[in-house]
């Protein structure tokens, strides 16, 4: 196989079976169901992981003339993206049904949504990065309003378009300063380029609007204004999805960025970084306290947990990186599950909005609630769950980096978080006040959703048991990421060579 | 004469700009983005990028330009309604636009003798004519994100059927 095809086989199947399914849609009656697509992006999904994992074998590789590079980082992050889109696959498989006539379209785009966060995560060319970064979101765009006719699935989609589409700019205009002052775009030779010629305020500016155009899609503090609106107006597996997996990937740009490309310029964005935590994580708490809404309520949960996750960075440099990934994954594990688990109570009209309508949920859906429960210890940080040893990894690397301070902030926001979690907790196990007739208590759970909600909730009880395997492959791809093999252009040429 | 004419198309493209902005026509506003667009092009083709000059006027004051004229006539919108506002855009964007903006005429007056510094050389002096020069990296260096802009291009237009569909 050619380097360039096996670099990108992941992305390949995945934008091949997304072409299918588009394809197909119009072909099938009008009235006929979308399921058959959807298993088809399904096993789409699981062949992109294997293929990802395949991708294990063959140590880093660069193809493209040095646009991609798959290395062990990439890879944990492809398959973590795979693995959040099979989970929200699996979960909205019958959400659409008899609801919506285009559930084909909204398959196709998922997966399409996904091959642009898994071209983020494995180039290294900030040109390639913005490619994906807006294919990405522009599939998520369309997919926040994917439930028509409804008043705030329409806000959710022209907000979030907006001020996606502002960020983007800024993100833009930061590779191009980055380029003019130091003659590439290209994450190691920007790195080489900051050291020798570049001009220090410019490069400087370009690393601010890089990280506010980043800044915006992981909903950090200041830039988080659009969250609460597009995650309650969005459909929640949408909303599961896009939560996780887009943050992830743009998280993973801006580990490259900032420790491989700007390395030399730490202190400075470190300083940067840790007022984008504390103002995250404090904005992202006290928020979710005034909410009544459940998914506002986690809109502002993955503000802060935006936070939590932006005090790895200040480690700099490989517990960083380590904290890092397992933050992400565990974060991914149980905000996904929770969304899952909000799908199956609400239902496609959404009627169960705020937490009164939650109020005695564990009389008529037992499981359901022990679920969701198990999914808001989590999000807390209880022991024996991926939430425990997620925070403990990133604030002992914050401690070890002598962010003392941060560390305090951190974990005095935790406890904050506690009230709003432990109250959504609360009332789900307490006696109805009046009859509460939000929640249908005869729907049952399908088959592939109840796969979706054990996938995750095994997931996150495995992080917080046996974290020491995901933790070894984060710490793995974090000794690649700090200590990369820098694109030597002889080694380029060969691959590309063979290539032809 | 190249100073002449930056300033020239330079100070039309921002009047051009800021009379997109007041006009209260659609149809104005669209014409106004052709003043900033040519202006636009102009200025790249007194930088020496012709190639780029033209593309800029083919793409964008041709085939973009008219297709906002056509949408803005098929939609047949009239006269736009002024609301106020909302009192942070006032409170918090005004200034911050104005923070952004000295911030960046600062950085680009005092580091004004440092650009030219930078080493481009690879991206300026060794072209031995624009056309090449751009196909190599188009068709080369770039391949990827040039041929992966069709996946992007793909899912607009997947988009853009999901929500012109009528719901059944």
């Amino acid at each position: 196989m050619s380097p360039n095809v096996l670099t990108l086989l992941p992305e390949i199947i995945l934008t091949l079976t997304g072409v299918i399914i588009m394809l197909a849609e119009p072909l099938l009656p009008a009235t006929s169901s979308r399921k058959p697509l959807g298993w088809l992006a399904i096993l789409g999904t699981l062949a992109a992981g294997l293929a990802s994992w395949y991708q294990t074998g063959f140590g880093t590789m660069h193809s493209f003339f040095g646009t991609i590079q798959v290395d062990s980082f990439s890879i944990f992050f492809h398959l973590l993206i795979a693995a959040i889109v099979l989970v929200t696959l699996l979960s909205s498989l019958d959400y659409f049904e008899g609801h919506a006539t285009h559930a084909g379209e909204y398959f196709a785009l998922t997966l399409f949504g996904a091959t642009g966060m898994m071209l983020m995560t494995c180039s290294v060319e900030l040109l390639m990065v913005f490619i994906g970064l807006e294919i990405s979101s522009i599939s998520t765009y369309i997919m926040a309003g994917f439930r028509k006719g409804q008043a705030s699935a329409t806000e959710a989609s022209i907000k979030y378009f907006l001020l996606g589409s502002f960020a983007t700019a800024f993100f833009l205009y930061g590779i191009a300063l980055a380029f003019g002052s130091t003659g590439s775009t290209r994450i190691d030779s920007i790195s080489l380029g900051l050291t020798t010629t570049a001009t220090p305020t410019l490069a400087l500016l370009s690393l601010g609007l890089i990280i506010i155009g980043i800044g915006f899609k992981v909903s950090a503090a200041p830039f988080h204004v659009w969250t609460p609106d597009v995650y309650q107006g969005a459909p929640a597996p949408v909303v599961g999805l896009m939560s996780t997996a887009p943050k992830a990937a743009a998280f993973a740009v801006l580990l490259r960025i900032l420790f491989s490309g700007y390395p030399s310029y730490e202190p400075r964005w470190a300083a940067l970084i840790w007022v984008l935590a504390v103002l995250s994580m404090t904005v992202g708490n006290l928020g979710a306290l005034m909410q009544r809404d459940v998914k506002r309520m986690l809109a502002y949960s993955s503000i802060a947990h935006a936070g939590y996750l932006l005090v790895a960075y200040t480690a700099f440099p490989a517990d960083g990186i380590a904290s890092a990934c397992f933050y992400t994954a565990a974060y991914a594990a149980m905000n996904v599950g929770a969304f899952t688990a909000i799908t199956q109570i609400a239902g496609y009209q959404e009627r169960a909005r705020t937490i009164d309508d939650y109020t005695a949920l564990a009389l008529k859906r037992p499981v359901l609630a022990a679920v969701l429960g198990f999914f808001l210890l989590s999000l807390i940080g209880i022991p024996f769950t991926g939430g425990f040893f997620g925070k403990f990894y990133v604030f002992s690397a914050a401690l070890h980096a002598g962010r003392v301070w941060l560390a305090v902030i951190g974990l005095l926001n935790s406890g904050i978080a506690c009230f709003y979690y432990l109250r959504l907790l609360a009332a789900l196990y307490s006696r109805p006040v009046t009859e509460n007739d939000r929640v249908d208590a005869h729907t049952t759970v399908t088959v592939p959703a109840a796969i979706a909600l054990t996938l995750t909730a095994v997931a996150t009880l495995l992080l917080g048991i046996a974290p020491n395997r995901i933790l070894g492959i984060a710490q793995h791809s974090a000794d690649v990421t700090v200590h990369p093999n820098p694109a030597q252009p002889g080694a380029d040429a060969t691959t590309t060579s063979a290539s032809r | 004469m190249q100073l002449a004419l930056f300033i020239i198309f330079g100070l039309l493209a921002v009047a051009g700009a800021i009379n997109f902005l007041l006009q209260r026509h659609p149809i104005n506003s669209a014409l106004s983005l052709v003043v900033v667009m040519m202006s636009l092009a102009v200025l790249y083709w007194s930088l020496g990028a012709e190639f780029l000059a033209a593309a800029q006027v083919i793409v964008y004051s041709g085939a973009i330009m008219v297709l906002f004229v056509f949408v803005v006539m098929l939609l047949n919108a009239g006269e736009e309604e002024r609301t106020h506002g909302s009192r942070a855009a006032y409170f918090a964007g005004v200034p911050g636009a104005t923070a952004i903006f000295c911030l960046l005429s600062f950085v680009f007056l005092t580091n004004s003798k440092a650009f030219g510094s930078t080493d481009l050389t690879s991206h300026l002096t060794h072209t031995v004519n624009n056309i090449a020069e751009i196909s190599q990296v188009l068709f080369k260096d770039l391949l990827l994100p040039f041929e992966v802009t069709s996946i992007l291009i793909l899912v607009a237009i997947l988009g853009a059927v999901v929500l012109a569909r009528k719901e059944q």
